[in-house]
C-alpha cells in the first residue's frame, strides 16, 4: 500500500542495525576456531567448553547471580513503596527532596554514586565498626540504592495510569490500606513490578563500576572479572562470555516483555472492561 | 467524594522507609565526599587525615583548600573536564540527530508494531554495557572487522587507526546511549495529536514546515530529558573512554577512576567528583524540573 518508506522508517532500521550488528558480530565470532580473533578459521564451539572449567570464572558468575536475585528483590520493594508515595501521596514535608532522590540515581554518572557509596562505608566502619569489611553486601546496597530508582520509575508509570476508584471501593467497604494495597493495588500493578524485578535483576547482573568501587577482596563480580580480563585485548574465550551473557540477559527480557504483553491483552479485553462497569454500578449503588 | 487517606502512622512508615534508604545511601554519602574533599592525603588506612579533631576540649577543624587549588593548577584536570563536556556535547546532539527520526518513526507505526520497536529500541540498554562496548573494540582495531572490510573493498590501503582514539569514544557513547534518547522521544510524540499536523497542512504549511512549527516545540520536554540522561552520565563515563579512547582521551570519568585506584588519592579523587556535581548542577535541576512538569500534566 505505501509506496517509498519515509526517511523515518529508513533511519529507525538503520538506528537498530547500528544497534545490533556489533551483537551479532561477537556472536559470530565467539564460534571463531581461530585463536586470532580478526581470522576466520571456520565454526567451532571449544571456547565455550573450557568455560565451565574455569573455576574463577564461575565463581564470580554465582556471586553475580545471588547478588542480582537479593538485589531485585529489595529494589522492587523499595521502589514499589517509592513509586506509591510518589503517585499517591501528594503533600507530606520533603516531598520535593523526595522526588529528587527517587530520580537522581537514574542519571547520576556512577563513578560519584561508586565513590560516595565506598567512602561511606568506610566512614560506617570507622563509627559503628559496619560494614566490617566490604563485600556483597556492600555491593548488595549499592546496586539496590540505583535499581530502586529504575523500579520507581516503571512501577509509577503504572500506577500513575491505574483506575483508583477500584482502590477507593475496596477502603469504603472497610478494607484496611494494607490490604487494598496487597489484594488491589500490587495484583493491577504486577506486571510492571515483574519487569521491574527482572529489570534490576539484569542491572545488576551488568554493573561494573559500583561494584568495582565498594566490593572487597574475594568479591569480583562477573563484570568485574570481564572488564580485567578485556582491559587486555580481545580474546575469543571473552567472545564467549560476552556472547552468554547477551543470550541470558535477552531471554530475560523476552520474558519481561511476554509478561508485560499477556497482562495488556488481558487488560484491553471486553470482559474486563464489562467486569469493570459492574463493579462501578455496586460502587455506585452502595454509596446512595 | 475525598480520596481514601492512609491513617497518619502508616503514612509514615510509608514515606519513611524508601526515604530513610535514598537518604542514607545516595544523599548522605555526598555530604562525606564533600568532607573529604577538604582533607589531606595520608599514608593510613583510610589515606586521609581527619579534619576534625577534638584535643584539649577544644575542636580544631582543619579545612584543607589544597585540592581544589591543585586541580585548579594543573592542566590535566582541566582538559579532562573541558573534554568530558565536549563529549558530551557532541554525543547528545548526534543521539538527538539520529534518535529523533527513531523515535518519530515509532511513535507513527502501528500500535502492535511499537512495542518491538521499542522492545528492540530498549532491550541493549537492558545488557551489559560493557559487553558491547567490548564488541566495538573487536570491530574499530586495526586487525579488526572494518578496516578488513574497507580494504577487502579497496577504499583505504592501510588501516585506520579508530581504536585507541576520539572518534571511537564518540562511536561508543552514541551507540551506548541511543536508547536513552529514544526511549523518552518516543514517549513525548506518541502523545501528539495528529489532527493539529493536518490543521496545519491544510492551512498550506509544507510537511516540513509543519513539522517544525508544530511536532518540535511540542516535544521539547522529550528532547530536555533525552538530552539530559545521555549529557549527564556521559560527563561522567569511565568504561567507554577506558576501553575504546586513547592517550588523547581525557575524560574526568576516567581521570577520578585512575586517580582513586591507581594513585590512591582519596582526597583529590573526591574533589574532582565534587567539582562534576557542581557542573552538573545545571542539568540535573533542568532534568528534575523537566520531569516535574510531565508528571504535573499527567495528573
Amino acid at each position: 500500500m505505501s509506496k517509498r518508506p519515509s526517511f523515518s522508517t529508513v533511519m529507525l532500521w538503520l538506528g537498530l542495525i547500528f544497534i545490533y550488528l556489533p551483537m551479532i558480530i561477537l556472536v559470530i565470532y565467539s564460534f571463531n576456531a581461530s585463536r586470532l580473533v580478526t581470522v576466520w578459521g571456520g565454526w567451532s564451539v571449544h571456547w565455550y567448553v573450557g568455560l565451565l572449567d574455569n573455576t574463577q570464572l564461575m565463581n564470580s558468575v554465582k556471586r553475580s547471580l545471588q547478588i542480582a536475585f537479593f538485589t531485585a528483590t529489595a529494589a522492587v520493594a523499595l521502589g514499589t513503596l517509592a513509586a506509591f508515595v510518589m503517585t499517591r501521596i501528594k503533600r507530606f514535608r520533603g516531598r520535593t527532596l523526595f522526588s529528587g532522590l527517587v530520580t537522581a540515581p537514574l542519571v547520576m554518572p556512577e563513578v560519584i554514586t561508586g565513590l560516595s557509596l565506598l567512602l561511606l562505608f568506610v566512614a560506617m566502619a570507622q563509627l559503628v565498626g559496619w560494614p566490617a569489611e566490604r563485600g556483597m553486601v556492600t555491593i548488595w546496597i549499592a546496586h539496590v540504592t540505583f535499581c530502586t530508582a529504575y523500579v520507581a520509575v516503571v512501577v509509577s508509570g503504572r500506577l500513575g495510569e491505574l483506575d483508583q476508584s477500584v482502590e477507593e471501593a475496596a477502603m469504603d467497604l472497610g478494607a484496611r490500606p494494607w490490604k487494598t494495597f496487597l489484594l488491589i493495588t500490587v495484583p493491577m500493578i504486577a506486571p510492571s513490578i515483574a519487569a521491574g524485578w527482572l529489570l534490576s535483576f539484569t542491572l545488576s547482573l551488568d554493573d561494573l563500576v559500583l561494584a568495582s568501587f565498594v566490593s572487597g577482596p574475594g568479591s569480583t563480580t562477573l563484570p568485574m572479572e570481564v572488564f580485567s580480563a578485556v582491559r587486555l585485548g580481545v580474546k575469543p574465550e571473552i567472545n564467549a562470555v560476552a556472547s552468554l551473557i547477551l543470550l541470558a540477559v535477552s531471554v530475560f527480557t523476552l520474558i519481561g516483555w511476554l509478561i508485560a504483553r499477556s497482562a495488556e491483552k488481558r487488560r484491553s479485553q471486553p470482559p474486563a472492561e464489562e467486569e469493570a462497569i459492574t463493579w462501578q454500578a455496586v460502587i455506585d449503588s452502595r454509596r446512595n | 467524594m475525598k480520596m481514601p487517606r492512609l491513617t497518619p502512622p502508616g503514612r509514615f512508615w510509608v514515606i519513611s522507609v524508601p526515604y530513610l534508604w535514598l537518604f542514607l545511601f545516595f544523599l548522605l554519602p555526598f555530604a562525606i565526599v564533600l568532607k573529604i574533599s577538604f582533607s589531606e592525603a595520608a599514608i593510613a588506612i583510610p589515606p586521609y587525615q581527619p579534619i576534625f579533631q577534638y584535643v584539649e576540649q577544644k575542636l580544631n577543624v582543619a579545612l584543607n583548600l589544597g585540592n581544589y587549588i591543585f586541580l585548579s593548577q594543573d592542566g590535566l584536570y582541566l582538559s579532562a573536564y573541558l573534554g568530558s563536556l565536549k563529549i558530551a556535547f557532541f554525543s547528545t546532539l548526534i543521539c538527538l540527530l539520529l534518535g529523533y527520526p527513531m523515535a518519530y518513526a515509532i511513535a507513527r507505526a502501528p500500535k502492535e508494531k511499537q512495542l518491538v520497536y521499542l522492545l528492540l529500541v530498549m532491550m541493549p540498554t537492558w545488557t551489559a554495557i560493557l559487553i558491547r562496548v567490548y564488541a566495538w573494540m573487536g570491530i574499530l582495531s586495526n586487525n579488526g572487522l572494518l578496516n578488513s572490510v574497507l580494504m577487502g573493498l579497496g577504499l583505504i590501503s592501510e588501516p585506520l587507526q579508530i581504536l585507541n582514539t576520539n572518534t571511537a569514544v564518540y562511536i561508543g557513547v552514541v551507540y551506548a546511549y541511543l536508547p536513552f534518547m529514544v526511549l523518552p522521544l518516543y514517549a513525548n510524540l506518541v502523545k501528539h495529536d495528529h489532527s493539529l499536523l493536518e490543521a496545519a497542512m491544510d492551512l498550506g504549511a509544507g510537511k516540513i514546515k509543519a513539522f517544525w512549527s508544530i511536532t518540535v516545540p511540542l516535544s521539547k520536554t522529550g528532547i530536555i530529558a533525552g538530552s539530559m540522561l545521555v549529557f549527564i552520565p556521559v560527563v561522567g563515563e569511565f568504561v567507554i573512554p577506558e576501553l575504546l579512547g586513547g592517550p588523547e582521551t581525557l575524560m574526568i570519568g576516567k581521570v577520578l577512576w585512575q586517580e582513586f585506584f591507581n594513585n590512591r588519592d582519596w582526597p583529590v579523587a573526591s574533589a574532582l567528583a565534587i567539582v562534576m556535581l557542581v557542573i552538573l548542577i545545571v542539568p540535573l535541576a533542568l532534568f528534575h524540573y523537566n520531569q516535574a512538569k510531565e508528571m504535573e500534566k499527567k495528573s
